[in-house]
């Protein structure tokens, strides 16, 4: 095998954190994303902007912020230390924690396009049927918003294997735990294992430009057939 | 047409904007001489002025990964004598290799009173998370490894390390909270701002192999005078009497403690 056990499990921990990150941001994000599509409130500028810092702030800013507020001197820290379980730093659930934030609009951006897409109309036509609300949205708008959802996770899950610096500042590079495939390569890269950092590198690279040319390939065959 | 005149100008002074000093330099500088080296900057600035001197701070290893690939470094100084002796090897150097300090570890913290522990004490189930460098490629966190290994605690306390990057994440993880205690360097330690709350305690230095600290002139460095002043400046007394009230031993002296 060219790659070591530790990179195996920092390829396994990365791939663990991604998927639960992208779950819990399927359950949060679809609901944010539904309300910023359909909400006329002048609050809806406000959530939007919130919504899309991670995307313009710099990781340093969120990790300085996450380890002080997560440790055990700050809000979450004593959150946490009320419900009995240990600080985040340092830990899995930190880093899903931080991925959450991190991956947000990710999620929520292009959920939220391809329910402007539906419009208003669909929604309508299910009400005068005489579907109630949740029935209309899991029977009309949820089917003709798959593609939304498939881009949202898809770019969420890369986005978080591709993390890097919140991951350095909260994580502590514990093997197993927070050592994740992008910091593994850092490691190789500073200990001067430039072949090994090279093999772990070269995978992240195949598998990014895969996923990427998956996602855009069915995309462009979808509005073909559209 | 105003605007176009604003736009233009603010375009020129972001591309050609350059400061009149009568010289620049840059150095790289291991995490643990952060407080030491800028005092002693701030010495050299005075008796030199009108110059620009500009400092980074990071992890050895990655200065050494940087400098070998270009990286515009003027002077390096290295918390491990290995890594400036490697470029020397590679021919990236410009100077021989000088040593300029030896480095201690201790044990420290700013909610346990750490002036009362020894290593043992990080046995302790009350201590859940302890700081270290990373020993893969940061000096004191090597250090760190071969003075727990000495003391048999290593296997031991395996689950609670967390690793910072360079010994000054490692001493943040602890300030900020996140770890109850850390292996940081005394450089570190004994700086106010740290020294405050908390205390530390010397980690005897027969646990572990000295933490020589080297500083080459590199290539890019060669040609200009000030980095030769400065490299001479660090064996003045002034920037001696600075690195020794950090904690360091000297090329030349015994440690006093």
């Amino acid at each position: 095998m060219i790659l070591s056990d530790g990179d195996l499990q920092a390829i396994w921990l990365t791939l663990r954190l991604a998927g639960v990150v992208t779950a819990i941001l399927l359950l949060i994000g679809t609901p944010v994303a539904w309300w910023l599509a359909h909400s006329r409130s002048w609050f809806k500028g406000l959530v939007g902007a919130v919504v899309a810092l991670p995307l313009v702030l710099p990781p340093s800013v969120l990790g300085f912020y996450l380890l002080l507020a997560m440790g055990p001197n700050g809000p979450v820290g004593d959150l946490t230390k009320a419900l009995g379980i240990e600080t985040l730093p340092f830990t899995f659930w930190g880093l899903v924690v931080a991925s959450v934030f991190y991956s947000f609009p990710f999620m929520v951006q292009p959920l939220q396009n391809a329910f402007e897409a539906i419009g208003e109309r669909p929604l309508q036509v299910a009400a005068t049927l005489g579907a109630s609300k949740l029935d209309a949205f899991f029977s009309v708008a949820l089917p003709l918003s798959r593609r939304g959802f498939m881009t949202a996770s898809i770019l969420t899950f890369a986005h978080t294997v591709g993390e890097f610096g919140v991951v350095l500042m909260i994580g502590g590079n514990i093997p197993g735990v927070t050592r994740v495939a992008s910091v593994q390569i850092y490691d190789h890269v500073e200990a001067l294992e430039y072949s090994q950092a090279h093999r772990m590198a070269a995978i992240m690279l195949a598998f990014s430009f895969l996923v990427l040319l998956a996602l855009y390939l069915w995309r462009s065959d979808n509005r073909k057939r559209d | 047409m105003k605007l176009q005149r604003i736009f233009i100008s603010i375009f020129l002074t972001l591309f050609f904007s350059t400061a009149a000093h009568a010289e620049k330099i840059t150095i790289a500088a291991a995490a643990d001489l952060k407080f030491a080296m800028d005092e002693i900057i701030t010495g050299f600035k005075q008796e030199h002025p009108g110059n620009e001197l500009n400092v980074t701070y990071g992890s050895s290893g990655k200065f050494h990964t940087q400098i070998k690939n270009g990286a515009p470094f003027d002077i390096y100084f290295s918390a491990d004598i290995a890594y400036p002796r490697e470029l020397a090897k590679a021919g990236m150097a410009a100077s021989e290799v000088k040593p300029y300090a030896v480095g201690r570890i201790v044990l420290w913290s700013n909610s346990l009173n750490a002036t009362k522990m020894t290593l043992a004490n990080l046995s302790d189930p009350k201590i859940t998370k302890i700081a270290i460098a990373n020993p893969k490629h940061a000096p004191y966190g090597k250090r760190a490894e071969e003075a727990l290994k000495a003391s048999g605690l290593w296997d031991k306390l395996q689950a609670k390390f967390v690793f910072g990057e360079n010994i000054a994440q490692t001493a943040q993880y602890v300030q900020s909270g996140n770890a109850q205690i850390g292996i940081i360097a005394l450089s570190l330690a004994v700086n106010p701002e740290l020294a405050k709350k908390g205390g530390y305690y010397l980690i005897p230095d027969k646990l572990h192999n000295p933490l020589e600290q080297g500083f080459i002139i590199t290539k890019l460095g060669a040609n200009k005078p000030l980095v030769k002043k400065f490299a001479d400046y660090m064996g003045s007394k002034k920037a001696r009497s600075i690195m020794t009230r950090y904690g360091f031993v000297l090329p030349g002296e015994t440690a006093s403690k």
